[in-house]
């Protein structure tokens, strides 16, 4: 019994390796397959994997797994309790558990980061792959605002924005967007020069397809794996700037439980209630850990050219 | 004439080639500059529906709306308007703060010293230890080493500033009671230390105040250990990516056949080639350091930069908020295209062409 199953999975795998498949779906598939190998190798970046799914399942079933309400407390009898019992992380100084709003904020950081890479990478993808096809004033022009923007204090520029706009999560999105394009566009714009003048671009331009459809359907395709690595590798940055926002009283309003305005609260309470301000931060560590681990995992699996640095 | 289509740049001189470099440079930093400007004229002058209120408060009267609007030129078409913005702030004139009430430009000078203080010293704490960390992960690669300083670029990417402050004091000043707590200095030595540079560590010298330098460094050495760490978790992967790559280059091997000591190849050759870079990471890991103080200086209520950017945040003081971003971003910048032209000019290669 067991032996035909080992067969089957062997001539599975032989299918999957075959160095002349006989679909362009056997092909993809194949191409998975040894990618999905190369980053399962590394056991750290498949512990981030699993770092990440964890978020991702915790933000889904908030509602399920969640103990107690997140922003209502029972101020007379919960107020700062040390972790432990009931309460497996402590109460804040609002009577509320603080594993419920650790649950319930992961929506919050998940929101956060999606949002930024929606806008962002789209943005840098379209900058840069633009510039690189097009070449001349239009690429000097571009490249040029790229740098410009490249130059500037993240954080800082974040901090003004969101100063200007009010405070709020959707302008701590908008303001991190505006920031974090800029290294999208300086990928995209290398790994459009690369292809472009290749002959499979040279057959499309024969074939009379349109500037804008060669750079949407044979561009952009090619330049994703690279974006995807580094909006993986830049996930933990955002988390932090957005973290950072939040602390600074930016981010997302009370009675939101926005990670960084939750350290920002425990903050009054460090000296004697410590688990307030370190909770949280322990949240934040351990996903933007799970980022970096998974963006380290996927450069080196994606590009096994990168892996010495 | 054959020669000189062979290398069409031997035809400028070394000089020549020079003075073009330094004018496309310059070129560069205008308008990376203006760029600046426009990005903060444009959140002080167009988001806000009405910059006035945002700037004299919704309580002024009505005769100081109509300076402020005077002033500022709102009357004027919007071009016109950044043009004096321009002019005006390139006067170091950034308004006046609400806050304060003195001229935003004062208050930085005045705040200014104590930021730089504490990033110069995380920047030279980062690079003294991750420079040396760096090269022997390096050259042991895979070693015990090794790993230490992928551990510490892990978290140290990985663990928000803020929060590492706030455990660090509760440990190390609460708990242990082994350093000084927040703020620069103690309020006892508020009558009898005065500060001439505004760097205390500097002044506490020059005045030969020794029991005030010995509080000024107990009050440091925290956060300026914490920034330590931020740039030698950069510094030392870089200097790891760095020294790896010219381990490999052939003259390592001609270093090795000609019998040099291991030491001398690695501290003398490799690292000599890969300090061109270096100086390029160290200066960036400087200006994120300057950068990071709005967050470090919160923790630490250090009165820095930083701590006046958030401290008018929380007031609407856009005049200040503004003042500090350009004074933090032409630093930024300034330091950023500063070490791409010490690159440029260092390294021999970068010059060929």
């Amino acid at each position: 019994m067991s032996d035909i199953a080992n067969t089957t999975r062997q001539s599975r795998r032989e299918w999957l390796l075959s160095d002349r498949p006989q679909s362009r779906m056997q092909a993809r598939l194949g191409r998975f397959y040894v990618t999905w190998r190369r980053f399962t190798a590394n056991r750290l970046a498949v512990i981030g994997l699993l770092i990440i799914l964890g978020l991702i399942f915790v933000a889904a079933f908030a509602d399920l797994l969640a103990p107690h309400s997140p922003t209502v407390g029972d101020l007379r009898t919960t107020r700062l309790l040390p972790p432990g019992g009931e309460f497996l992380l402590g109460t804040d100084d609002q009577g509320r558990d603080i594993l419920s709003r650790l649950i319930y904020g992961s929506r919050l950081t998940l929101y956060v980061v999606l949002l930024v890479a929606i806008i962002a990478a789209p943005v840098g993808l379209l900058v840069g792959t633009v510039a690189g096809y097009a070449g001349g004033w239009i690429d000097a022009v571009l490249m040029r605002i790229t740098d410009i923007f490249l130059a500037f204090p993240k954080l800082i520029l974040a901090l003004a924005f969101v100063a200007a706009l009010g405070p709020g999560i959707e302008n701590a999105v908008i303001a991190i967007a505006i920031t974090s394009w800029p290294p999208y566009a300086r990928i995209a714009r290398a790994e459009t020069l690369t292809v472009r003048n290749s002959d499979y671009i040279a057959a499309v331009q024969l074939m009379g397809a349109s500037p804008a459809r060669i750079v949407i359907r044979h561009i952009m395709p090619l330049c994703l794996s690279s974006l995807i690595v580094r909006v993986t590798l830049d996930m933990a940055g955002i988390i932090l700037t957005a973290a950072g926002l939040g602390f600074l009283g930016l981010g997302a309003q009370p009675p939101l439980p926005e990670w960084g305005a939750m350290i920002a609260s425990g903050r009054r309470f460090i000296l004697d209630q410590w688990w307030v301000a370190a909770m949280p931060g322990l949240a934040i560590l351990i996903v933007s850990l799970g980022f970096n681990l998974l963006g380290d995992g996927l450069r080196d699996a994606l590009d096994p050219r990168g892996s010495g640095q | 004439m054959t020669t000189l289509s062979m290398t069409p740049t031997a035809r400028h001189s070394p000089a020549s080639r020079l003075a073009m470099s330094i004018g496309t440079f310059l070129v560069i930093v205008a308008t990376t500059y203006l760029g600046l400007l426009a990005v903060t004229f444009f959140i002080g002058r167009v988001i806000p529906i009405d910059p006035v209120l945002a700037i004299v408060g919704d309580r002024a009267p009505a005769s100081t709306i109509e300076r402020a609007r005077q002033e500022l030129g709102l009357n004027e078409p919007l071009y016109v308007q950044f043009y004096i913005y321009v002019s005006k702030v390139l006067h170091g004139d950034f308004g006046t703060s609400v806050l304060t009430t003195n001229p935003v430009m004062t208050d930085i000078r005045r705040v200014f010293p104590a930021t730089m203080e504490l990033a110069t010293l995380g920047t030279l704490i980062g690079s003294l230890i991750g420079v040396p960390l760096g090269v022997l992960a390096a050259v042991r690669r895979g070693s015990f080493i090794d790993q230490t300083v992928r551990v510490i670029g892990l978290f140290g990417y990985s663990v928000p500033i803020f929060w590492l402050g706030m455990m660090a004091l509760l440990v190390f000043y609460a708990r242990l009671g082994w350093t000084a707590g927040p703020g620069r200095i103690d309020v006892v030595f508020e009558y009898t230390f005065t500060p001439i540079t505004g760097f205390y560590i500097i002044d506490a010298i020059i005045q030969r105040q020794w029991d005030a330098l010995r509080d000024i460094l107990a009050h440091i050495v925290l956060p300026a250990c914490l920034l330590g760490y931020y740039s030698l978790a950069y510094i030392s992967r870089m200097t790891r990516s760095f020294m790896l790559n010219e381990l490999e280059q052939e003259y390592i091997v001609a270093a090795r056949a000609k019998g040099l000591s291991e030491r001398r190849i690695i501290w003398g050759h490799a690292l000599r080639n890969a300090a061109v870079p270096l100086v390029t990471v160290i200066a960036l890991s400087y200006a994120g350091l300057l950068e990071g103080s709005v967050l470090t200086e919160t923790v630490f209520a250090w009165p820095g930069l930083g701590q006046y950017i958030t401290n008018s945040l929380q007031n609407a003081d856009m005049n200040a908020v503004l003042g500090g971003t350009i004074v933090i971003g032409s630093v930024f910048i300034a330091l950023n295209l500063f070490s791409d032209l010490l690159y440029r000019t260092l390294d021999p290669r970068t010059r060929a062409r």
